[in-house]
């Protein structure tokens, strides 16, 4: 069951704050302090439900756009939350709204401020050998990065014998982006409808 | 900046930019709504093969930066992206393309859904997606290793140290942290040195 909340002005500002202290840790994708959310809205002070939490991510990953608007789908459910002791209508919108709007200014504004004024200041010295020393460093680690990331989606499914379709479709999916210029959105339909059927 | 002719450039077309920080919002407003699974491959194949507003080596360049920043690397892609052409307004600009409409899209699906997410059918779309996008973003990054070739390290050595990263985040599955402190540090010092003599060399002949 999804729980009832009284929340004060204090409490939304503890959400504001507990984001914003998150922000500038979030070092390769928000993603990854998703543990500490879960500590704090679910075990802390039980804002939201488990199963809130995990369709929050889940809801994110698979609609279009930065996955970091599972901020936003969470802080909806503590606002929703809040809101359902009060019998719907246009405060429970409100609270609603309230809730998308303090947890991704908090998650935003920091990381975007720092990433703003860090990036100027690198592109106005982007001679200085320091500057491109660390872009040409950086460059074939991040790919390999990318390559990791790939790697470690497809392994998260980890019973070859049954996962083994996933494998495949992964496989083909690189070969034709990498060698062809099929639209994405047709591949990714492809993999809805194969997983849909239960093909995969 | 010296005065450049019309010449056209021999062996690339020249790149493009942004017209207006409208033609911003919305390139970015379309790449985000066509990214399931992240929009990184999207941002890509857009910026970089159709609307050339930069080479596969700035975007390798840019892309390392957004990442190591905090923050979503995307965003902070947008941002920076925006924040070049148009200072501080076309960073916002860039920011809320990549933000807007995928905000109302994902409420709007929650609104609808509710509960439907749990249902078989729904899980097996979940998953048959997320295999194209592991797909996806395997495919940016081996485009990617040909802008490696202007790599003032060399390309061997660009290999070493991208299978070095590759096995300690991949295989052995240390922190990020701990392997951008090891291999990072490692290459961004090893393209100083590089760099620096390559400068030294120029110096020398003029």
């Amino acid at each position: 069951m999804n729980p009832v909340l009284h929340l004060s002005a204090q409490d939304w500002l503890s959400l504001f704050n507990h984001f914003a202290s998150l922000s500038l840790l979030a070092v390769g994708g928000a993603i990854t302090t998703a543990p500490d959310m879960h500590r704090y809205l679910v075990d802390e002070t039980h804002w939201l439900s488990e199963t809130q939490f995990t369709s929050s991510i889940a809801l994110a990953q698979a609609a279009p756009g930065p996955n970091i608007l599972f901020v936003a789908l969470m802080g909806y459910n503590v606002g929703l939350n809040a809101g359902a002791g009060l019998g719907g209508g246009a405060i429970s919108v409100g609270l609603a709204a309230l809730g998308v709007v303090i947890p991704m200014l908090g998650i935003m504004l920091p990381s975007s401020i720092l990433t703003y004024t860090a990036t100027r200041w690198a592109h106005q010295h982007r001679e200085k050998i320091g500057i491109r020393a660390f872009k040409s460093g950086m460059a074939p680690i991040v790919i390999a990065l990318l390559l990791a990331t790939a790697w470690l989606l497809t392994l998260s499914h980890n019973q070859p014998a049954r996962d083994w379709p996933l494998y495949v479709l992964t496989g083909l999916t690189t070969l034709v982006v990498w060698r062809t210029k099929v639209h994405m959105l047709w591949l990714i339909g492809a993999g809805a409808v194969l997983g849909g059927l239960g093909w995969v | 900046m010296p005065h450049r002719d019309n010449a056209p450039m021999p062996e690339q077309e020249a790149l493009q930019r942004p017209q207006s920080k409208t033609d911003l919002f919305m390139s970015f407003t379309i790449l985000a709504l066509q990214g399931f699974g992240g929009v990184l491959a999207v941002v890509q194949r857009e910026l970089v093969e159709k609307k050339r507003w930069m080479s596969r080596e700035q975007f390798v360049e840019d892309w390392a930066v957004a990442q190591i920043m905090p923050g979503p690397n995307v965003v902070n892609l947008s941002l920076m992206i925006g924040g070049r052409y148009f200072g501080l307004a076309g960073a916002l600009a860039g920011l809320a393309g990549m933000l807007t409409a995928p905000l109302v899209v994902v409420l709007l699906l929650a609104i609808a859904l509710g509960g439907v997410s749990d249902a078989a059918w729904a899980q097996g779309a979940l998953r048959g997606m997320g295999a194209v996008s592991a797909g996806l973003i395997a495919a940016v990054g081996l485009k990617l290793i040909s802008a490696l070739r202007s790599n003032p390290m060399g390309m061997p050595v660009c290999i070493g140290l991208a299978c070095a990263s590759f096995v300690g985040v991949g295989i052995l599955r240390w922190p990020l942290a701990y392997v951008l402190l090891g291999t990072g540090v490692l290459a961004c010092a090893w393209a100083y040195v590089q760099l620096a003599r390559q400068a030294a060399q120029a110096g020398g002949r003029a």
